[in-house]
């Protein structure tokens, strides 16, 4: 269950605040911005198993690749595809992906769902990059944007750094909002019984089946959702997009930020882009910056050791002190 | 005399070469208390497994309110009506007690779907949370985490979750493990409370409160079953004088 829920004023300015960067930043923080944006959809859907089910899956890249894939192969080659077309296709493309695969995953537990997870995504991965499909080891470009227009106008225009960003904004705004609506829902609620005790869950008569394999589902759409948004944003997709390295690093994302708070998935993966973008920076390292995974790896070892709740738990904890919302702390405080 | 809520025909449980119920029949009425005793090992948690569907049976046949349930899963037979609480108490401690009764009672929601609207604003489930809750005299706690109750209060939470499913059939494996003497007779109370409507299976090894609450005894050792019967016939019996009863710590 959540932890803290951030107030709502608190939220409300940072996507403000996050609104008028495209006002002074240059083109380049804006990409970086989008980037993070798309990382932290990824990252709160995959929270949704992790952190709020109890569900470790160890290849949720997949259903982003799906997704990505998807848009790829329906773009045609020299003209925009449609927006509102493309989108609903490509997400429901990873859910249908996440509903088969879930079906036989979720009946494992514990270690086996992570073995399987994971093989299931490097099947996929496999059919990418061993067949023709998607252009192989290649990958494919994607080399006009999709159009999004409404009655005629073009509100947002997805070649311009700026109005991309804020697409991308919007699109994690009512995901962050939906997903927390969902948390409070009675499925959400039955999802924290999961995570807690699923033996309990069976003998008060709740068919635990149906709710992870919902819960997998919805998780994986919502992944298609950011791998949809990446493929626009990048132009290209090839298989590495749906690789483990892929799925390691979305959970890296996820247990960075403090599991099961949705405020934690997004802080994970900004951490997450901006630390790797840091270390990688070769105005800043030199001929280091290529070797960026070593001091990225020791410092994620570190924090997850100093804030076993991850950032996104220290956070909380300052809230806390500061006695805010005790009374909602109280009601969904966890182990 | 009305017709059984539960018929348990020649129910078989192998574990490897171990026959852990071996051959058990007994039949249970829709309302009262029917005690299971017998000795460490005598296969009565077994029996309680194997009823409420965490193990499936050998051999043999359960029934309930007249069908077969012996191939059903847990969540299935908990939708029948059937509840149970553990040996080893078992809720959801980080959550409130409130949230532990909500949760059970939501599992009888007719749109387990209905996705987005907040879960504490269904006022069913409130109410039947709270009216549990006041069953076992939690009412005061209700805003505190599982996690903080004492022991006692753990296991009447876990009676309460049991109660919020609306069960016909309560399965008790041990309610009185490790508790106080107050807490004891506080349980009894609610016990003997719930089972003028409820049909009760309770398995205990407090002899004082199985005398006390049990209108039919069945006496089981290594997994067979001994004996059952009206608590005085039992008491009566020789074979079980010999088998269990007979142990002096055990002499009620």
């Amino acid at each position: 269950m959540l932890h803290v829920t951030l107030p709502r004023w608190f939220l409300l300015s940072l996507v403000l605040l996050l609104a008028l960067m495209p006002l002074g930043a240059t083109t380049f923080y804006l990409q970086l911005g989008a980037k993070i944006l798309i990382m932290a959809i990824f990252a709160l859907s995959l929270d949704l198993l992790v952190g709020h089910t109890g569900l470790i899956s160890f290849g949720h890249a997949a259903y982003f690749g799906v997704a990505a894939y998807t848009l790829a192969l329906i773009t045609p080659k020299y003209e925009a595809a449609n927006f509102w077309l493309t989108l609903p296709v490509a997400v429901a493309a990873a859910g249908i992906a996440a509903l088969v695969i879930g079906f036989l995953v979720v009946r494992t537990t514990g270690v086996y769902f992570i073995m399987v997870t994971l093989a299931f995504a490097q099947m996929l991965y496999a059919v990418f990059h061993d067949t023709k499909l998607g252009g192989g080891s290649d990958g494919i470009y994607i080399n006009v944007r999709p159009e999004l227009t409404v009655a005629g106008f073009k509100p947002l225009d997805l070649e311009n750094p700026a109005q991309f960003f804020y697409l991308t904004l919007i699109v994690l705004v009512v995901v962050y909002w939906f997903l927390s609506r969902i948390l409070h829902a009675p499925f959400g609620r039955a999802l924290a019984g999961l995570r807690v005790n699923e033996q309990r869950m069976r003998s008060i008569g709740f068919p635990v089946f149906f709710y992870k394999l919902g819960a997998f589902t919805l998780a994986g759409a919502v992944a298609g959702l950011a791998g949809y948004l990446a493929a626009c944003q990048f132009g290209f997709v090839n298989p590495e997009i749906l690789a483990w390295h892929q799925s390691g690093m979305v959970l890296m994302m996820v247990i960075l930020g403090g599991m099961g708070r949705l405020h934690g998935a997004v802080i994970g993966a900004a951490a997450y882009v901006l630390l790797q973008e840091l270390f990688s920076s070769s105005a800043l390292f030199g001929g280091y910056a290529k070797h960026w995974q070593l001091p990225m790896g020791s410092l994620i070892v570190i924090i997850v050791l100093a804030l076993p709740h991850g950032i996104g738990g220290m956070i909380d904890l300052a809230w806390r002190r500061r006695g805010f919302r005790q009374e909602e702390v109280a009601q969904n405080a966890d182990g | 005399m009305a017709e059984p809520i539960l018929q348990v025909r020649n129910l078989t449980k192998h574990f490897g070469g171990l026959a852990a119920v071996d051959n058990v029949s007994l039949e249970i009425r829709p309302a009262g208390l029917h005690a299971v005793i017998g000795p460490n090992g005598a296969g009565k948690s077994t029996l309680i497994n194997l009823l409420s569907g965490e193990l499936s049976a050998s051999s043999g046949q359960i029934i309930f309110r007249g069908q077969e349930i012996g191939l059903l899963a847990p969540e299935q037979r908990s939708r029948r009506g059937i509840a149970r609480s553990f040996q080893k108490t078992n809720i959801f401690p980080s959550f409130t007690a409130l949230e532990n009764c909500r949760l059970a009672a939501q599992s009888r929601q007719p749109r387990p779907l209905a996705w987005m609207r907040d879960a504490l604003s269904y006022e069913s489930m409130m109410f039947t949370a709270k009216q549990v809750l006041a069953a076992v005299e939690l009412s005061g706690r209700a805003g505190d985490l599982a996690l903080a109750l004492s022991h006692g209060e753990q296991r009447q939470l876990e009676i309460a979750m049991c109660l919020a499913t609306e069960p016909e059939l309560l399965l008790l494996d041990e309610p009185l493990a490790g508790m106080g003497t107050e807490e004891s007779l506080r349980m009894v109370e609610l016990i003997k409370k719930l089972s003028a409507s409820h049909a009760i299976l309770l398995v205990e090894h407090d002899m004082d409160a199985v005398f006390q609450l049990a209108q039919v005894l069945t006496v089981m050792v290594d997994g067979r079953l001994l004996a059952s019967g009206t608590p005085e016939q039992i008491r009566a019996d020789r074979e079980v004088q010999a088998a269990y009863l007979g142990e002096p710590e055990n002499r009620p």
